[in-house]
């Protein structure tokens, strides 16, 4: 349920085809290609809030892949000596019901996160973004087809449709990871497919075409090209939203199974130890409010890149 | 008008048979026997022959389709493994208290995002807005049953005011059914409080920049006037196209809140059923659940067209 949501407003815009020339055009919702991936970052390093968002971001990459350098202790060892004790120099974050070091955990826990963001989002970015190439270009047939079905997947709401999903195929992150993705193709197929709707009709689209390049080859090396800023956006927006569904899925007991840490299962764990281990439901969820927090500031910095009247 | 509506719902008809195909899939894709899957591992052959006689399981995929549409239309939903009972009834008993839930929740989205929305749009690069702003996209962050842990912490445990789970019908006792609103409806109303918020405060500083809004200032309307009757009036319809967006999207997201609060709507019954595996009762609340859904946006679409003549659907 997480996500941000974008007025769209109309931009005067300068449009600069692969392979073509400069034009100026009115349009509504399509927003300016960047001039340069460098700039861009450079860009955003000095927004202080994109800056804040790169920084949460690379805070929970840092600590996936380096997890067993960073985390104190192993996540899975037990110590029952020092079961649910509190915050403290030996143990940063505490330790749950077993012993085990909350921070370890956490840290651990950014593994599965970020896996089931990354690959969901990918997954669904590339499929969908060639559903809605396809349907955008050919039209007609292809596009009724094609859409009635990103419709029927968009007529269910996202987490029931990915609880469901898991709840047939079984709780494991594979699942979740297939689940997230199923229920996020029809916002990557819907925007590609409104972006090619407008870009293949230009003129250095035509005149591809009529030079006599294949459609493969005009769809993926012109029409893709000129279509991927606000597939980045979305695809900014919607990690966000894959790292909250799956620490849905995990809480419900959906996600990655114990003793494998994530944070919605350590957020399931912890509700029986409310009273006793309030920490334990402190971290995890911090962890998951600053991770999302991030790539929304992410995902708004990009987009403001992208469309300054915004 | 009529014709509108009419068109509308001829063009859900596709919607709704895709929605039934995918539930009917559900159940054919957990592994194993599906009559299994219906029926539980503890069913005696008879049970079994007789079901996988009733559901055709002989016959090719379209006949089971349209043997299980006929009975879904004519309300045989099934029977829940556990216990035996209807599970249409069970649906529909739990409808209410996740309609109430979902009622509540729009109600505080509403009394926090219109004002903080207006405030700062119209104080546009103030601390007023920019602390709003930051309110909302921290709210937009922040994972609901994340929020709703915090609020039995603080305001259930440390500070006893709310009971931190449970449910007492209205019509039983009033004041105890409103206690046992607040902290789900806060929980879920806050995420619908944020997204509504920044969508009102980038509505209104399009409207507030429109010819006619300066043409209403120029005349010496008063600020509030202004803002109220020229600018959120204009700025209403996006508005209430998220909102019943957001409601639709409600219904998932009752699922979370309703576990944390043991609040017995059709998202814990969900939950509940997908653990005891009773797979007639997860097919039975997908298949409401979706349907109410495309029923909300058509709603909002019908309503989006009232409130502006000047939009035709088609």
């Amino acid at each position: 349920m997480a996500a941000g949501f974008d007025s769209g407003t109309a931009s005067r815009i300068v449009r600069r085809g692969v392979g073509g020339s400069m034009s100026a055009v009115d349009a509504s919702a399509v927003i300016v290609a960047p001039q340069g991936w460098r700039r861009l970052l450079r860009g955003l390093a000095t927004d202080p809030r994109s800056a804040a968002g790169l920084a949460l971001v690379g805070i929970a990459i840092v600590a996936a892949l380096f997890a067993p350098l960073i985390a104190p202790v192993d996540p899975e060892l037990p110590d029952f000596v020092n079961i649910l004790a509190p915050p403290s120099t030996s143990h940063l974050f505490g330790t749950d019901e077993l012993g085990r070091d909350v921070l370890a955990r956490i840290v651990y826990g950014a593994r599965a996160s970020l896996f089931v963001g990354v690959l969901s989002v990918a997954a669904a970015a590339v499929v969908g973004t060639l559903i809605g190439l396809v349907a955008g270009y050919f039209g007609r047939w292809a596009d009724a087809l094609l859409m009635r079905l990103m419709d029927i997947i968009f007529a269910f709401p996202s987490i029931l449709l990915a609880l469901a999903i898991t709840a047939v195929l079984g709780p494991s992150l594979t699942n979740a990871v297939l689940a997230i993705a199923v229920v996020n193709l029809p916002v990557f197929a819907r925007l590609a497919r409104a972006q090619t709707l407008v870009v293949s009709r230009l003129e250095f689209v035509e005149a591809k075409r009529a030079l006599g390049f294949g459609t493969a080859n005009i769809l993926l090396r012109t029409v893709l090209p000129n279509i991927q800023a606000p597939l980045i956006v979305q695809g900014s927006l919607l990690f966000a939203s894959a790292i909250i569904t799956e620490s849905y899925l995990s809480f419900l007991g959906l996600g990655a199974q114990p003793p494998t840490p994530t944070w919605g299962n350590m957020l399931r764990n912890a509700i029986g130890f409310l009273e006793l281990a309030p920490w334990l439901a402190w971290f995890p969820g911090a962890a998951i409010f600053l991770i999302v927090l991030g790539c929304n500031l992410l995902g708004d910095g990009l987009r403001d890149r992208f469309d300054p009247r915004d | 008008m009529l014709r509108v509506i009419l068109i509308r719902i001829a063009s859900l008809l596709p919607i709704l048979v895709g929605i039934s195909v995918v539930t009917f899939s559900l159940i054919r894709l957990v592994p194993g026997d599906p009559v299994i899957a219906l029926l539980g591992m503890e069913a005696d052959e008879a049970s079994i022959q007789a079901l996988r006689s009733q559901l055709a399981l002989d016959q090719p995929l379209v006949v089971q389709y349209f043997a299980w549409a006929g009975r879904i239309l004519t309300g045989d939903f099934g029977r829940s493994i556990q216990g035996g009972r209807d599970v249409l009834s069970m649906l529909l008993g739990a409808l209410g208290p996740t309609a109430l839930l979902s009622l509540a929740a729009l109600v505080v989205s509403l009394l926090i995002s219109i004002p903080a929305g207006i405030i700062a749009a119209t104080r546009r690069n103030s601390l007023a807005d920019y602390s709003a702003s930051f309110i909302a996209l921290c709210g937009l962050s922040m994972p609901s049953f994340w929020l709703g842990i915090l609020l039995i912490m603080g305001l259930s445990i440390a500070v006893p005011i709310f009971p931190a789970s449970g449910y007492v019908s209205p019509g039983q006792d009033p004041a105890a059914f409103f206690l046992h609103l607040v902290l789900p409806a806060i929980t879920l109303g806050a995420a619908l409080a944020a997204a509504t918020m920044r969508m009102t405060r980038a509505t209104m500083l399009e409207v507030l920049r429109a010819d006619y809004v300066r043409t209403a200032r120029a005349k010496g309307l008063r600020e509030r006037h202004v803002i109220w009757h020229h600018g959120l009036s204009n700025a209403r319809i996006p508005i209430v196209t998220l909102l019943g967006i957001q409601l639709g999207q409600l219904l998932g997201g009752v699922v979370i809140t309703e576990t944390v609060f043991s609040w017995p709507g059709i998202g814990k019954l969900t939950v509940d059923a997908i653990f005891a595996r009773d797979y007639p009762v997860v097919q039975g609340a997908v298949l409401i659940t979706a349907t109410l859904f495309v029923l909300i946006n058509l709603a909002t679409d019908l309503i989006y067209t009232a409130l502006d003549p000047r939009v035709r659907l088609t």
